[in-house]
């Protein structure tokens, strides 16, 4: 399932893709087998990467201008005639933006609505805190009905919009903006309600979802080298969450340390505190962003800057073993 | 208009009238004012013909839509599916209780011939403009009819969906406009200045038509005309007076949300009659 060795996959010559880029692929191909599938974006398709789909497929791509009110409920009423509408924009505008019109037109009457949010988190970079959404899993995670899910790779994506195209309701994607490197090949799976441990230790769990995967999985396999194993889980489904793969390995190491490139608060983390506190209280450790807004950046300085890069995943967790 | 059907019409928009005031008296809430004006629109559209529905195939896929994007009028759309035979009169009794398909404001999983579930104000005509959207790509000769409030427009989201309507030539969509100048905290014009209304409309590249809500000819005329117009939505601009037929509801912003007592039903419902 995994691409290549662990070594490998985060060597610098291995491939690297952006989640969006697989998104707009994916997207165009499924369009060539499923008619009934139409694409909406609010004037960011050249970024989302849904202009390869809207020039495939004109008459089925609607730019809506930069509305994204209306696109939202747009969206919903061509769901209500059959369409399985997958609309795009950037995840700060996707959410926070229209959290009424996706919760009162798409959520609660049960839309098929597809939700592909692209450039999450302060891995945007130099666009800032205006432009880095790090609310949008808190914010979707609240609305009930919506399944919410974040790919850490290319071949992830590609197999969450295969799935999410030809399984009914509103779906939440979170997508990243910067190259991330491909961590599974095309033997890969993907499951709802299913995350992956890709290493195994008695020490501690580390889960981490979308882009901090691959950083996380760099900071569990060098600790290994240090002789600190973990359990080291990515979970795209942050929705419904893979209860039985995180209580399996909490039981075993009774020490959790959840990442991800989103607030603290309402995302990966508290979906994972939520769970252990009520089934196996365990002790976790939320690594994130720490309830402050954004800043312009590289996106691996700002990481870096907020406190969770691989270094500080790294010392962390040696902290907390000893 | 012959006289036979306008006196059907009317007939109609009366018992349309007489269960808004007993649904909303048992009920003990929700909103009159926005309901009462509507009457005679939906008796034109619902019991005219001029709608391809069957209450016994309600998600029939050639079928014309009716979305009420001014979700709080429900009761209106709540009587009249119940007189057309969407589902038992018996239900109009259990508005806004525990239990009933009848929610507050219209639940589409609920409610057979509820198209859209609105409530939140704005999000309704979005929702006919990607009906409309999605009719026109399986090339079905349906309409999508919107109602839509006057206070409802203060939403910058009606004014969204209005540019992509006519960016979209979306001839297959016809919105209906209960222009009754009052809202919850009094008249339109002194809360939120919406006008020049039917100037607003034509700028954004609708056709507009404009009506007297309460008369049956002009109703027919209007949506007849609207049907015509094929590479743009139309706007049918319905001057309308809130509570309309009850006249201490007339143009009175207190009737916007508030149920009537038993007493003050009783001497509605023999206005209503009379």
């Amino acid at each position: 399932m995994l691409n290549k060795d662990v070594q490998a996959i985060l060597s610098d010559e291995n491939k690297k893709a952006a989640t969006r880029t697989a998104y707009g692929e994916k997207i165009a191909e499924l369009g060539e087998l499923n008619k009934d599938i139409v694409v909406l974006d609010c004037d960011l398709s050249k970024s989302t990467m849904t202009s390869v789909f809207a020039k495939k497929f004109p008459d089925r791509f609607f730019d809506m201008g930069i509305a994204e009110a209306n696109m939202m409920s747009v969206a919903a009423g061509l769901a209500t005639t059959g369409k399985i509408p997958f609309a795009s924009t950037f995840a700060v505008f996707a959410t926070k933006r229209v959290a009424d019109q996706i919760s009162s037109s798409i959520a609660y009457p049960g839309l098929n609505v597809k939700i592909c949010a692209t450039h999450a988190g302060l891995s945007v970079g130099e666009d800032g805190a205006t432009h880095q959404a790090i609310e949008d899993v808190a914010i979707m995670r609240a609305i009930p009905g919506i399944t919410v899910l974040s790919p850490c790779d290319g071949t992830e994506t590609g197999k969450i919009i295969e799935y999410a195209a030809s399984h009914y309701g509103p779906y939440y994607i979170r997508l990243t903006r910067s190259n991330i490197p491909v961590i599974f090949n095309d033997n890969y799976k993907f499951e709802l309600g299913r995350g992956t441990k890709i290493l195994e230790g008695p020490k501690a769990t580390l889960v981490s979802t979308g882009f901090m995967t691959h950083i996380a999985l760099q900071a569990a396999r060098e600790l290994s080298d240090e002789g600190i194993e973990l359990d080291f889980i990515n979970m795209p489904s942050i929705k419904p969450l893979d209860e039985e793969l995180v209580l399996e390995s909490a039981g075993k190491t009774r020490l959790v340390v959840t990442v991800e490139d989103h607030n603290i608060i309402g995302g990966l983390g508290s979906a994972v505190c939520e769970l252990l506190s009520e089934k196996m209280p365990v002790k976790v450790i939320r690594m994130g962003v720490m309830d402050k807004f954004g800043a312009s950046g590289e996106p691996m300085e700002l990481i870096k800057a907020y406190g969770f890069d691989k270094e500080s995943i790294k010392d962390k967790i040696k902290s907390l073993v000893k | 208009m012959d006289a036979e059907m306008k006196k059907m019409l009317e007939g109609k928009a009366e018992d349309i009238r007489v269960d808004i005031i007993d649904m909303l008296c048992e009920s003990g809430s929700g909103h009159p004012g926005g309901s009462l004006s509507m009457a005679d629109i939906f008796s034109y559209l619902y019991f005219s013909g001029s709608l391809n529905i069957d209450p016994e195939n309600p998600r029939m896929e050639d079928r014309d839509r009716v979305v009420l994007s001014k979700g709080h009028a429900c009761p209106v759309l709540y009587a009249t599916l119940a007189e057309k035979g969407f589902f038992e009169k018996s239900h109009l009794k259990t508005l806004r209780k525990f239990g009933s398909i009848l929610q507050g404001h219209p639940d589409m999983k609920k409610v057979p011939g509820v198209e859209m579930s609105t409530g939140s104000l704005g999000q309704g005509l979005s929702a006919a403009v990607g009906m409309a959207m999605g009719l026109r790509l399986d090339k079905k000769d349906a309409h999508v009819f919107a109602i839509l409030g006057d206070g409802e427009c203060d939403e910058g989201q009606i004014w969204e969906a209005a540019m992509a309507a006519a960016h979209y030539e979306l001839g297959n969509l016809i919105g209906i406009l209960d222009r009754n100048g009052l809202q919850i905290d009094g008249f339109t014009k002194d809360v939120m200045n919406t006008e020049p209304m039917i100037d607003k409309w034509l700028s954004f590249g609708w056709h507009v038509i404009e009506i007297d809500a309460h008369n049956f000819d002009e109703i027919e005329s209007a949506i007849s005309q609207a049907k015509e117009v094929k590479n743009a939505p139309v706007m049918i601009v319905a001057n309308s007076v809130k509570g309309k037929g009850v006249s201490f509801m007339e143009n009175e912003c207190g009737w916007h949300g508030k149920a009537p007592s038993l007493e003050e039903a009783e001497k509605a419902k023999s206005e209503i009659a009379g």
